[in-house]
């Protein structure tokens, strides 16, 4: 149990990244940008590709977040430019990106053009560098004689991965917090808030979005290229689904923590990711669901995240009414009384 | 020299369709700096469009447009905004509401001057916003972290008009700014009109349905119909004006009665 909550903690924190990509899209430019779905699996194929190919990790993820970068400009292109609703903008690059993924991953073979996977065993990643590292430090170690100590009988490798994770999402979760508050970051949010206002104060709203998209997904593209790393591969298919899964994060985190700042909506985001994977996991080991049955179990995270708010909304709206209602009721007795 | 400058601009909306309509039909308008013009008409008289043409939100079939001897006909909105402050009629139209007071202060601040990545409110700029809000009188400088959803129509109309004015623009344009409130808080905001177009001597076009407001405010004053420019009055004559005259003018100049009784009583 302990073990399937750290690994998905783990992926939940390297998912956030993600997860903060879409919460710029969706939240901030008011922008449904389904992308995302494409531009994670290019972050995971350019990293993949170059990894193979022998550049190193560090470079290749970067390269990857550029690519991403590249993939969500020509998104907002569609949409400003060419004036393509922004669904099928994004609609449109996803199913581009399928066929370049393929492509991106086919540099890796001399006799094809395309290739749907590549295994990441046996070469140097991020994760592995960083284990390497950490193992001479001696305090995965100490965790796991502490945790046994305390009771534990099975306990997580290592935590070097979670370390990485941790070390990225809070250098990703600075910058977003601060780059929305730069001049930039608040014409972009001034644009998915108010297009028409922000024009009238000279902002460049077609350049305004491009940027936010290009940004996103560049924040997607990493995600997808650490995961694939940790995950020791990159496959065509493992964007399916992942902008449900992005908005899932986002919905989640603010139902929990709530949006009143951005540093404060940042960090729900990143904790409704991890979240989502925790409950995802115990949802699979409980024994009648399949892994097949994930994004199906997905799809009924978010309606419930989506629903439950406004029930809640509702209930208490309710009950402040009844309370205000006999509060009244009191009143005209007492002025009732006072009277006789 | 004429700061504004308007020259035979003509607009049709849907040609070459039966629902074609003249919106435009040659307009000339010419502007001197510190010119506060008050327009009125009735409704479909072609106001809102050539506000727009002004703005750069539509541009002319035909025509000039020309800003401080520079022609911007064909720049488009966002660029020509550098010069142009506007406040639109709608109370939730001039503001961001999910930001801050502050934060939208800051997006009027930075108008004129390429956005960057220094921080949007530092502590220098948030003295500086203080000191304007201050000039509203509506308590809003103790409040710059609340988020401008929270406010009244009133008082985003009047963060509006502070920020629309905020960087001392060429031209600030009023498109019924104060038709959408109630008859107290307009008063408010004609007031602060008043103020800060007097402050700053701001070359202003304020398009209104309240002929009592047009005559009250402003130098010099246009009266429009079916996309022209029907009557102009100059400086000297202005202060005399009555709504009596107006309405009188309207009926020698078209030979019908003025039908809008929006536009009689506003």
């Amino acid at each position: 149990m302990f073990v399937t909550i750290f690994g998905s903690v783990e992926q939940g924190i390297i998912y956030a990244i993600m997860a903060l990509g879409v919460y710029l899209t969706f939240r901030v430019l008011d922008f449904p940008d389904l992308t995302v779905d494409g531009s994670f699996v290019t972050g995971a194929a350019t990293a993949a590709m170059m990894i193979v190919l022998g550049y190193n990790p560090v470079i290749a993820t970067l390269v990857a977040i550029l690519a991403g970068f590249v993939a969500g400009c020509i998104t907002g292109l569609l949409h400003t430019k060419g004036n393509i609703n922004p669904l099928l903008s994004g609609i449109l690059m996803m199913i581009a990106l399928y066929s370049i993924n393929l492509r991106i991953m086919g540099f890796t073979l001399e006799n094809s053009v395309g290739r749907p996977n590549i295994p990441l065993l046996n070469v140097d990643t991020i994760f592995s560098t960083v284990a390497a590292w950490w193992g001479n430090l001696g305090i995965d170690a100490a965790i796991t004689s502490a945790l046994m100590g305390l009771g534990f009988e099975k306990v997580p490798k290592t935590w070097s991965a979670l370390f990485v994770g941790l070390v990225i999402i809070i250098i990703i979760k600075l910058f977003v917090d601060w780059f929305l508050k730069t001049e930039v970051g608040l014409a972009i949010r001034a644009t998915g808030d108010n297009q028409r206002m922000i024009r009238s104060f000279s902002a460049n709203t077609d350049r305004l979005i491009i940027l936010g998209l290009g940004l996103s997904n560049g924040l997607v593209a990493l995600a997808g290229a650490l995961i694939a790393q940790v995950n020791k591969a990159a496959d065509v298919t493992m964007g399916v689904g992942m902008i449900v899964t992005g908005l899932a994060s986002v919905i989640i985190g603010e139902a929990i923590l709530g949006t009143k700042t951005i540093m404060r909506t940042t960090l729900a985001v990143i904790i409704g990711a991890v979240i989502y994977r925790v409950v995802l996991a115990l949802a699979l080991k409980s024994g009648f669901l399949d892994s097949g049955d994930m994004k199906l179990i997905t799809a009924v995270i978010v309606i419930i995240a989506l629903i439950l708010p406004q029930m809640i909304d509702k209930y208490k709206e309710r009950k402040r009414k009844a309370k205000r209602l006999a509060e009244m009721r009191t009143k005209v007795e007492q002025g009732g009384n006072e009277l006789a | 020299m004429s700061l504004l400058k308007l020259q035979q601009i003509q607009k049709t909306f849907n040609e070459g369709t039966p629902d074609e309509k003249v919106a435009l039909g040659n307009i000339n308008l010419h502007l001197k700096p510190g010119d506060f013009v008050t327009i009125i008409g009735s409704n479909g008289a072609g106001k809102s469009t050539m506000m727009n043409m002004i703005s750069g939100a539509l541009t002319p079939d035909y025509g000039r447009i020309s800003i401080d001897g520079k022609d911007v006909t064909a720049l488009p909105e966002f660029k020509r905004s550098q010069y142009i402050g506007r406040v639109f009629q709608d109370p939730m139209a001039g503001t961001a509401p999910s930001m801050t007071i502050e934060e939208n202060i800051a997006l009027a601040y930075s108008r004129n001057k390429p956005r960057g990545l220094r921080m949007g409110v530092t502590k220098k700029r948030r003295d500086i916003f203080r000191t304007a809000l201050e000039r509203l009188h509506l308590n809003l400088e103790n409040r710059l972290g609340a988020k401008v959803g929270l406010l009244s129509g009133g008082e985003r109309q009047a963060l509006s008009l502070l920020m629309a004015t905020f960087t001392q623009p060429s031209i600030l344009l009023l498109d019924e700014h104060t038709a959408a409130l109630d008859p107290s808080r307009a008063t408010l905001i004609t007031q602060l009109t008043k103020e800060l177009v007097a402050q700053d001597q701001l070359t202003t076009l304020m398009v209104t349905h309240n002929m009592q407001q047009a005559l009250d405010l402003g130098n010099r004053l246009i009266m429009m119909d079916k996309g022209q420019i029907i009557l102009e009055v100059e400086e000297q004559r202005k202060p005399h004006l009555t709504i009596p005259d107006l309405m009188a003018e309207f009926e020698a100049i078209r030979g019908e009665k003025m039908n809008s009784d929006r536009a009689l009583l506003g």
